[in-house]
């Protein structure tokens, strides 16, 4: 089966766009995206515990999120300012992965009914340049980056059973 | 030191795209491919390296001439390299989907 998940990238430009139908109403995705104890179960990066301490779900608002590793290391600090805040509609925001070299990347959530049951996000994500998205995009993984590191640990610590 | 070619940078050129494009259907000469183009001889000589230097182009010597292919595998990899970034997503998209089936508001 294929994934649900839809991902654009146009070449030579400087921005994303992931689309994904859920069957779930519009309601319960834009709760999952704004609800600091529900984000920290699914939006996080391989083997950390995600930990918000700030999380300001309103116009002006700004939020604040760390990745920890098994021995409590803080591995990512992702931050922040919330620009637009509509209920069941609408996100925007910006976010970046503080010291890594990926600049502040703009974030527009669309939240879309599509039955009583069914709904569509649509995120279009702007960077800095497009040289800096394809570096993100070829790093498997969501801010390539900290994933990378992660990786590399992970690496590390199988080679001792090589 | 030989800076390593980075093959998304070599496709983010038009004239580069525009070569692939044209062996694409056909091996060609470095001659027949200049032939298409307006630009000077060495340019396209500098963009055939560059391509040939990320492997989205192989060389093959027939007699005298050296003829130019597109290395079919290399394009797909290249076609191919948004998939593991599209996977992480599709996994929390799958992740979020199950927590909210289950969630019970508290109230």
């Amino acid at each position: 089966m294929g994934l649900k998940t839809k991902m654009h990238a146009e070449e030579g430009k400087q921005d994303l766009i992931i689309t994904r139908e859920f069957d779930l109403p519009v309601e319960l995705v834009f709760k999952a995206h704004v609800d600091p104890e529900l984000i920290v179960q699914w939006k996080t990066l391989p083997n950390t515990t995600a930990k918000i301490l700030k999380f300001g779900g309103k116009k002006h608002g700004s939020y604040q999120m760390q990745s920890t590793d098994a021995q409590g290391k803080i591995v990512s600090s992702v931050s922040g300012v919330i620009h637009e805040f509509i209920p069941n509609q609408k996100m925007i925001r910006t976010f970046e992965v503080e010291n890594a070299p990926i600049g502040v990347q703009l974030e527009i959530y669309d939240f879309e009914r599509l039955t009583d049951n069914t709904s569509k996000l649509s995120m279009h994500v702007i960077y800095e340049s497009g040289a800096i998205r394809d570096q993100l995009l070829k790093m498997p993984g969501a801010s390539g980056y900290t994933m990378g590191m992660a990786h590399d640990r992970m690496q590390e610590l199988m080679n001792k059973f090589k | 030191m030989n800076l390593r070619r980075d093959v998304f940078q070599a496709i983010a050129d038009p004239t580069r795209r525009a070569i692939l494009l044209l062996v694409a259907s056909q091996s060609m000469t470095a001659g027949a491919i200049a032939a298409n183009f307006d630009t000077a001889r060495p340019t396209v000589s500098k963009h055939l390296q560059i391509l040939t230097e990320c492997e989205l182009l192989n060389q093959e010597q027939n007699g005298r001439e050296i003829y130019y292919q597109l290395n079919a595998k290399k394009m797909k990899e290249v076609a191919e390299f948004i998939e593991p970034f599209r996977k992480i997503w599709d996994d929390r998209f799958n992740k979020l989907e199950t927590i909210m089936k289950n969630y019970k508001p508290k109230k």
